[in-house]
């Protein structure tokens, strides 16, 4: 009988919340605040103990580690200059890419092109990219990118080596294998958010364009992506974010060379394969020096997840 | 319930007798004697019982920290170890060379053309970046047998750091005076700028790179070189001959050395006719005193094992076989593990 009480009183839609409710609840918040306290914890651990290794290097280097080009350990000079270059460079260069083949992928496969069940298998495909382990993306880079791009990157060179970007002719690892080999790796990040974003408009929007009499190309770019560009651009800022920080296929495939150069045909280096190259034999001065370049690494990547907000905050107040 | 505790208690049981009976050797350090060191002490450990061994390729200069530590019972190391580490161990260190190797110039042309051949003043300055064409003149002129294509050569160097380029650099800095005041010597050196210099990690990554690369040359363990069917270059020695690397011309590179009484001996140039210039010993590195009888004796079998039948695999693996005299001078070392 009591049982049966119970129940009923459960089951309806009014009434005072029972004492497990006020567990629950409780319960889940005390979790929440206990999750988020623990991210800004681990956090702060990370930036403590990385900063800490890395203060007698900054003391001893200071600003000239960002704007040196000379990577010599047994003549203890180091900069970072080459390294920050084309880590930029490498990553904008994939976003280029993963960015335009990632929306359009997102549009294509959200907005009625395809029957709901292809979709479905499509969308699978380009999220099961994102389980290729990166070394195996670095090998089919050397493997297959690079010998596939040749004729390509020699004819660029050859017919608009005028151009600085095609300045120099490819000798293997570069810029833009490595870029390409990027852009794939972080697609399924662009394509998956972005499409999530699309999905997310409501559906009386795209009906009411289609009543103003609208054509299908015209509500996709003049109302659903401009509705969706927020979440679009939080795609990409995403996805520039793993750029950035993506080793062991870069390691593989830029060159690690440490030079300036603006054509992508030439190698490069960038910050996360230095580190991950240097760390396993480096000695105690050297891991001090670094650890400054992870600490610089973690910057770049606050700023630009930085600059992604407020970008975003402002196309938001323009678009209200 | 009753047959699951007897279970239990007899695994408890065996598993003590077992942890008094077995003495476990660790040991960590060089990975490019990786190969065949995993080979012995696999023999090793299933041929004598009560001993296992197990070996962690984290690097050469990991190896001597872990040794520094005592985190390990020995270690391995391509570089040998440096005299202020050798002083900061109280026991007393005694390496041993248990193997050796070579390393091998492999290029990638077109038509793949056997055993280059490369004089001593043109690999080190490929490797400087001043030749820069496969038909320079000088390289033309020691191989008038061989069509050399009219690519720019692409340079292709270890990206991590590893004990490879510090037996590689060491060498070109015996040949060239140029070398030795610019990139030098160390297991990361300040390569020459151009676009024609690339770096790879690890040897499988400068193999791929090179294989995948018309015009590019590099340098890797000759081990791996074998195993990669790549072609080799034939280097000039000091004597001013052609040798390509191999069993024959590493052994004469070795005994144009005598070993010090501490066992590290350097071959940054060896003398001799038949000598493959870039040979370089790898030693494992020992506590003199352990305070373990059972474990320094262990230590001595394993040793003992790995120069008597285990040299006999060397050959095949691509490592050099020790010669019989440094075996001798060796195994006598090897008395003062205690």
């Amino acid at each position: 009988m009591n049982v049966e009480l119970f129940a009923r009183d459960r089951s309806s839609v009014s009434g005072p919340p029972s004492a497990f409710d006020f567990f629950v609840d409780r319960g889940f918040r005390a979790l929440a605040h206990g999750g988020v306290l623990l991210i800004l914890f681990v956090i702060a651990l990370l930036l403590w103990e990385i900063g800490g290794k890395a203060i007698p290097g900054i003391e001893r280097y200071g600003l000239s580690f960002l704007t040196g080009s000379t990577w010599d350990v047994s003549r203890e000079q180091y900069g970072i200059l080459p390294a920050i270059w084309g880590t930029l460079y490498s990553s904008l260069l994939a976003l280029l890419i993963a960015g335009f083949f990632g929306v359009t992928m997102a549009i294509f496969l959200t907005q009625d092109f395809l029957p709901p069940q292809l979709a479905a298998v499509f969308r699978t495909t380009v999220e099961l990219l994102a389980a290729i382990p990166s070394v195996v993306y670095g090998l089919w880079g050397i493997f297959v990118v690079i010998p596939f791009i040749r004729p390509f990157a020699d004819m660029l060179h050859q017919q608009f080596g005028w151009i600085p970007f095609f300045s120099t002719s490819l000798s293997g690892p570069g810029l833009l294998p490595a870029s390409i080999v990027l852009a794939i790796m972080v697609l399924p990040t662009i394509a998956a958010v972005s499409q999530d974003a699309l999905r997310a408009v409501p559906f009386r929007i795209k009906q009411a364009a289609y009543g103003l009499g609208a054509t299908h190309w015209e509500a996709i770019l003049r109302v659903i992506v401009p509705t969706a560009s927020t979440g679009i651009f939080g795609a990409l800022v995403l996805g520039f974010g793993r750029a950035l920080g993506e080793t062991m296929a870069l390691a593989m495939l830029v060159g690690n060379s440490n030079q300036i150069a603006l054509s992508m045909l030439s190698p490069a280096n960038t910050l996360a394969a230095l580190l991950a190259l240097n760390f396993p034999e480096a000695g105690p001065r050297e891991v001090e020096v670094l650890m400054y370049g992870a600490l610089v690494l973690m910057a770049i990547t606050l700023i630009v997840n930085i600059l992604g907000s407020l970008i975003m905050m402002f196309a938001n107040r323009k678009l209200r | 319930m009753r047959t699951l505790l007897s279970l239990c208690a007899t695994l408890l049981v065996a598993g003590t007798v077992g942890a008094a009976d077995s003495v476990r050797l660790t040991g960590s350090g060089a990975s490019f004697p990786f190969p065949i060191y995993s080979t012995w002490f696999k023999a090793f450990s299933a041929k004598t019982a009560g001993v296992t061994v197990d070996y962690q390729a984290k690097g050469s200069g990991a190896g001597v920290q872990d040794f520094l530590n005592k985190t390990v019972d020995f270690a391995a190391s391509d570089s040998a170890m440096k005299p202020e580490d050798i002083a900061k161990v109280t026991e007393g260190v005694q390496l041993l060379p248990m193997t050796a190797g070579e390393i091998a110039i492999s290029y990638n042309l077109p038509g793949s053309p056997k055993g280059l051949k490369l004089p001593r003043d043109v690999y080190p300055a490929i490797f400087l970046g001043t030749i820069t064409k496969w038909t320079d003149p000088k390289i033309v002129a020691a191989n008038p047998d061989v069509k050399l294509p009219d690519l720019p050569i692409t340079v292709v160097r270890r990206a991590d750091s590893s004990g490879t380029t510090f037996v590689f650099t060491q060498h070109l800095s015996a040949v060239s005076e140029a070398f030795k005041n610019g990139p030098g010597v160390g297991n990361t050196v300040n390569w020459p700028t151009s676009d024609k210099f690339v770096a790879a990690p690890k040897n499988d990554g400068v193999t791929a790179t090179i294989k995948q690369t018309p015009g590019a040359i590099g340098y890797i363990e000759y081990s791996f070189a074998k195993l990669a069917k790549v072609d080799f270059a034939t280097l000039q020695n000091k004597a001013g001959k052609y040798v390509a690397p191999g069993t024959g011309g590493g052994v004469e590179a070795l005994l144009s050395v005598q070993l010090p009484p501490d066992m590290i001996a350097w071959l940054p140039d060896p003398e001799g006719a038949g000598a493959y210039p870039i040979t370089t010993y790898t030693w494992m590195i020992f506590r003199k005193k352990n305070g373990d009888a059972t474990k320094a004796s262990a230590m001595r079998a394993m040793v003992e094992y790995c120069l008597s039948e285990g040299q006999k695999v060397a050959d095949q693996l691509g490592y050099i076989p020790l010669p019989e005299k440094v075996v001798a001078e060796v195994r006598k070392a090897a008395g003062n593990i205690q």
